[in-house]
Parts: structure tokens; C-alpha cells; sequence
């Protein structure tokens, strides 16, 4: 009988490596979201002095290419150094999975993205990123295009929920068209501040609502 | 060999051994095309096949016989319904239409299809548990409108609408009444003399009968023109060769669904709700509680992902379906649970089970308590699901 997955597909989707939460991660990225199908957080604990990934574990919301995506990049990743990670591919992580179906390649990008973020996230909290730029209103809005509305199951900024956006001495203010009241308002001004936050020069982030 | 406990029963049927016995015959001795009684004696015999078959099924509905056209399957009844009344119609009472959102793709794609051609198009909505309001659809009928179609039950969350109702309503305002009649099709009775119901399309495929046959009922002198052209069969309406052993094969189907064997189904079906929405927690049911199909439980698990449950659920022996988007072919989630008012999570969770015949309550205590596994299994691993005792997590 023909399987759209490889062997190895399913192995690692019938048990995954490295799952759950990691105690005393340093850094945690979470990608996707129930909206686009699927979601992975990644969880890493890296060595401060070596820079290398000393363990990883991953969190899956998906179908079974996200479930085995997400469990070969922890194998891919762990013992690295966080400069080799980043350049771990979805192409080496299909290939290492022995192939994808195409059709299943959006759901299972998001485990090299989460690996990525993670990795940025530790750059960002560590004081490590090079390019120190200054924080600009267009860097916040690439940010919140991560960020999903879940009224509708798209970014904030697609569905013109972002109203506002000031960048002043350390502060972020983004404004939301929604009431406070809004059952999503919680989680929105949550996910608003895990994302802004992490940048270097952002002492505080704000989320103003509507009315 | 491991078993295998098929449960997307309102996707295909596994035929039933007597409907195979009552077909064979047309295929090997009987098999002449229905010829009128002026010729060969091979082919009267196949016309009277074709006769005792339509007589059996349109009394089934409560209709006569000049009622009911054979056609390949719902599909095509819906297609001929929708387009053959437009055809008929369109052009001389005005150009609109009414469908639900939560119809099968038959009516909702031909509907659309009418819409490209410069029809209007309603879409009615309806209520959470999948009802359509009679009110919206009274207010939403106007002077152009010349046809509503709206189904009998719906092929994903099983909820039945109350046709006779809605064919009132019709009724009242002079238009036609199409209801989509593949889930309900001798599961819930339907009498036609009863029912102002106009059209109505039946498929032998969902209860244990051969794919490729199915039926649409025309009440007498309802405008509908031909859209498939070749010769003079059925009534003129429905071109092509007589699918005789399908037509012979369909009414023994439908001979064979009991009362008893629906009560059966319900039984089931309610055990497969009850358990799960009890047992398993953050388990929402699709659809309406107890006016629903017998053959029909649909849920959805709140933080995991329809694909990978019924890989797992396969893995273990078990077909079952899903309207996430992962599963379906257009990448696109269920337009049903959207159509119920729920959200992407809803429509990735969610989980129909469709039962048969040849389903047993063991397999169904197997079933529910095997996803109920795969269920757990898979929250562990979802970043959506509270967990227990949170770690201390990295900012």
C-alpha cells in the first residue's frame, strides 16, 4: 500500500524525539499558528560560554510532517553551535527524513523557522546581535505579522487590526482595534509582548485597545 | 493480519453481499439495453429490471414512478437540479437563487458555477448547531427567486434540517424547493406526498449499494430541462445508457435498510457522543445533539490536529475523517464547522465517525477508546494544551 510518507516519516511521527517543554531553556520560539494549520514552539538550552545547543525540545501542533519536522531538527540541532543551527535547512531536514510530500512543505518549515527564532531569541535576550539597530516602527510591524488574530486565523497586521504604532525612548505602543473586553485580548496583548520585547533597545511594550 | 474497522461509512459503503447477488444477473445474463416492449425479449426483460427498480425506490420516497430519474449519484442529481431548473427557469421568473453554507459541494460548486454565469447567489447561514433559520430563509426569498436548495442532513456534522418546513416556506412564496437527500436517504423518512419537497437527490453509494447510481426525484411538472443530451432515456430528462444492474443493485440497498437497523445506528452513534464528549476533556460535539443521522457523530478535540488523529487512528486499524485542512485536498478547513461559527482550531479537530452496517459496537468501544489515546498522546505534545505543572520557561 502507498504511503505519502517515508518510513522514517512515520517513525518520527509515531515517536518523536525531544518533546515538551525544556526546563531552564534559555530561549523559546513558537511559529505558526492554530490558523495556519499548524504551530511549533522550539525550546533551547544553550551553553553561555560555548554557544553550543547542549538540549532541545520542541512542542507540535500539526499534522505528521510538522510532527517529524519538528522532531529531526532537534536531532539536527542538538550539540551544534548556534551559528551551524541557524544554518540548518528545511531542505537537509526533508532530506534527513529520507523526503516530503510537497504539498505538506508549509507544514513543516515551521520547524526550521521556530529553530531559527529560537536561536535569534537567545541572540536578542543574550546582547548578542551584531547589527545593533535602532528599533524602528517598521521592524515592530514585520514582528506583529506574527502575531495572530485569532477571530479570523490571520496576522494582526493583515487583518488591519494594528492601528498605531509608536517607537519612543524604549517604548513600544501598539494600539489594537479591539475592545478590551474582547475575549482574544489577553492572549493578543501577550503574544504582542513576547514578540516586541526580546529587541535590544525596548525597555517597555504597551498594548492600547480600543474603547 | 490486523483488523480493520472502517468508519467513514458516509464517504463509501462497503456493498452488501445481497445487493451483489441481485446485480450479478445484469451483468451476465440479463445485460441487453432496456429496449420498449416492441422488441427483443433479452431486452424487455432488462426494462422490466429497470421498471421494478424505479417503481420500488420512488415508492420508497412516497413518489410514482415517473418521479424518479436514475442518475450516477448525487453528484449529478444535485448538478441537474441546481442547472436544469436554471435552464428551465432562469430566464423567465429572474436570476436568483438560495443555498445553505454548509451545503455538500454538488449543490454549493453548481450553485457557484450559476454564479459565474450572472445568477445570484444566496448563501444562508445557519445557526451553531447547523440549523438554517426559516425566518432568514422567508426574508432572503424575493421577487427573482426561483429556487432553494437546501440539504436534508448535512454530510459532516449529520444535522437534519426540518424540510418540511422549509418546503412550506417555498410553498408560500412560489418557489421551487431542491433538498439534497444523500444522508438521509432511507436513515430518516421521507414522504414526498407529505413533504412539499420539488427535488430531491438520493445515492445508493451511503447505504451498502453501488457506487456510481443514484436517483433525483421530479415532482410532476416541476420545469426542468435537459442538460445531458443523447438519447430518450428517462423520461427524456437523463441521456445515456441505462446503468441497469446499478439501478436493480440500489433498490435492494435501500430494501435492505430497516428500522431496526437505524435504531441500531443510533444506539451507536450516541455512545460514540456520550463517551467521547464525557471522557475525553476540551471535546466539543459538530453539530445537533439528537437531530442528527443515525449514522453520523462528529467532535472536535480542542489543541491537536485532525491529520495526525487519523494517521494514528489508521496506524491502529481504524478509517475515520476530518475537516482539517491538512486532510482535505484543497488545504482548506472544513467549510462546515466555519459554517457553525467555529474557528480554524474547531475545524482542524474536528473528527467524523460514520457508521454502517457491518459496524459493531465493540469496533465503536474500540474506536473511542483507542482516539481517546491517540487524542492524550498527541495534547502531550501540543503547545496549545495546558499542561499540568508549567516549567519555568525562557522569556
Amino acid at each position: 500500500m502507498s504511503q505519502p510518507y517515508t518510513e522514517k516519516v512515520m517513525d518520527h511521527f509515531k515517536n518523536p524525539r525531544n518533546v515538551g517543554k525544556l526546563e531552564n531553556a534559555n530561549a523559546k520560539a513558537t511559529e505558526g499558528s492554530p490558523a495556519c494549520g499548524d504551530m511549533v514552539s522550539v525550546y533551547l538550552k544553550i551553553n553561555d560560554q560555548t554557544k553550543r545547543i547542549d538540549d532541545v525540545t520542541f512542542e507540535s501542533y500539526g499534522c505528521a510532517s510538522n510532527i517529524a519536522t519538528g522532531s529531526i531538527i532537534t536531532e539536527l540541532a542538538k550539540g551544534k553551535t548556534i551559528e551551524e543551527a541557524k544554518n540548518i535547512t528545511w531542505k537537509q531536514a526533508a532530506d534527513e527524513l529520507g523526503g516530503l510530500p510537497p504539498l505538506k512543505a508549509h507544514c513543516s518549515v515551521l520547524a526550521v523557522e521556530g529553530l531559527r527564532a529560537a536561536i535569534e531569541n537567545y541572540e536578542e535576550t543574550h546582547g548578542l546581535v551584531k547589527e545593533r539597530k535602532a528599533t524602528t516602527v517598521e521592524e515592530v510591524r514585520r514582528r506583529l505579522k506574527k502575531v495572530m488574530n485569532p477571530l479570523v486565523g490571520l496576522d494582526l497586521v493583515k487583518t488591519e487590526l494594528i492601528t498605531g504604532i509608536m517607537v519612543e525612548k524604549g517604548k513600544v505602543t501598539v494600539s489594537v482595534d479591539l475592545p478590551e473586553t474582547n475575549q482574544f485580548a489577553n492572549t493578543i496583548r501577550q503574544e504582542v509582548i513576547e514578540k516586541i520585547e526580546p529587541l535590544w533597545d525596548v525597555n517597555e511594550v504597551e498594548v492600547r485597545f480600543a474603547g | 493480519m490486523q483488523t480493520y474497522t472502517y468508519l467513514d461509512n458516509g464517504a463509501a459503503t462497503r456493498l452488501d453481499e445481497r445487493v451483489l447477488e441481485a446485480m450479478t444477473p445484469y451483468f451476465l445474463e440479463a445485460y441487453a439495453v432496456a429496449t420498449s416492449e416492441f422488441g427483443y425479449s433479452l431486452g424487455i426483460e432488462s426494462k422490466e429490471a429497470l421498471d421494478v427498480a424505479r417503481a420500488s425506490l420512488a415508492a420508497r420516497l412516497g413518489a410514482s414512478p415517473e418521479e424518479f430519474v436514475f442518475t450516477s449519484g448525487d453528484t449529478e442529481s444535485s448538478n441537474m437540479a441546481l442547472k436544469g431548473v436554471a435552464l428551465a427557469l432562469g430566464e423567465k421568473k429572474g436570476k436568483h437563487i438560495i443555498v445553505s453554507k454548509i451545503e455538500d459541494f454538488p449543490v454549493l460548486h453548481s450553485a457557484q458555477a450559476l454564479e459565474r454565469q450572472g445568477f445570484r447567489v444566496t448563501y444562508l447561514p445557519v445557526d451553531g448547531e447547523g440549523v438554517v433559520d426559516l425566518e432568514a430563509l422567508e426574508k432572503a426569498i424575493d421577487r427573482e427567486t426561483f429556487l432553494v436548495s437546501i440539504q436534508h442532513a448535512n454530510q459532516e456534522i449529520g444535522t437534519i434540517q426540518d424540510i418540511a418546513a422549509i418546503g412550506r416556506v417555498c410553498r408560500k412564496k412560489g418557489v421551487l424547493f431542491h433538498t439534497d437527500a444523500t444522508h438521509t436517504f432511507t436513515r430518516v423518512s421521507i414522504d414526498v406526498s407529505d413533504v412539499p419537497v420539488d427535488l430531491m437527490s438520493v445515492s445508493a453509494h451511503t447505504i451498502h449499494g453501488p457506487k456510481g447510481i443514484g436517483g433525483l426525484y421530479v415532482r410532476k411538472k416541476t420545469p426542468i430541462a435537459k442538460w445531458m443530451d443523447g438519447g430518450f432515456q428517462e423520461f427524456d430528462l437523463r441521456a445515456g445508457l441505462e446503468n441497469i444492474p446499478g439501478a436493480v443493485g440500489f433498490a435492494r440497498a435501500a430494501d435492505l435498510v430497516t428500522d431496526e437497523e437505524n435504531q441500531r445506528l443510533t444506539g451507536m452513534r450516541d455512545r460514540i457522543l456520550d463517551r467521547l464528549l464525557n471522557e475525553v476533556p476540551d471535546t466539543v460535539l459538530n453539530g445537533h445533539r439528537s437531530s442528527r443521522v443515525p449514522q453520523n457523530a462528529n467532535v472536535s478535540f480542542h489543541y491537536v490536529e485532525g491529520e495526525s488523529i487519523t494517521l494514528h487512528l489508521d496506524i491502529r486499524g481504524f478509517a475515520v475523517s476530518t475537516g482539517s485542512a491538512c486532510f482535505s485536498r484543497s488545504l482548506e478547513g472544513s467549510h462546515v464547522i466555519f459554517g457553525i461559527g467555529g474557528d480554524h482550531e474547531r475545524a482542524h479537530g474536528s473528527i467524523r465517525f460514520t457508521l454502517g452496517r457491518f459496524n459493531t459496537v465493540e469496533e465503536v468501544d474500540q474506536v473511542i477508546s483507542t482516539t481517546s489515546e491517540v487524542v492524550a498522546q498527541l495534547r502531550r505534545i501540543s503547545p496549545l494544551a495546558p499542561h499540568e505543572a508549567p516549567s519555568e520557561e525562557a522569556k
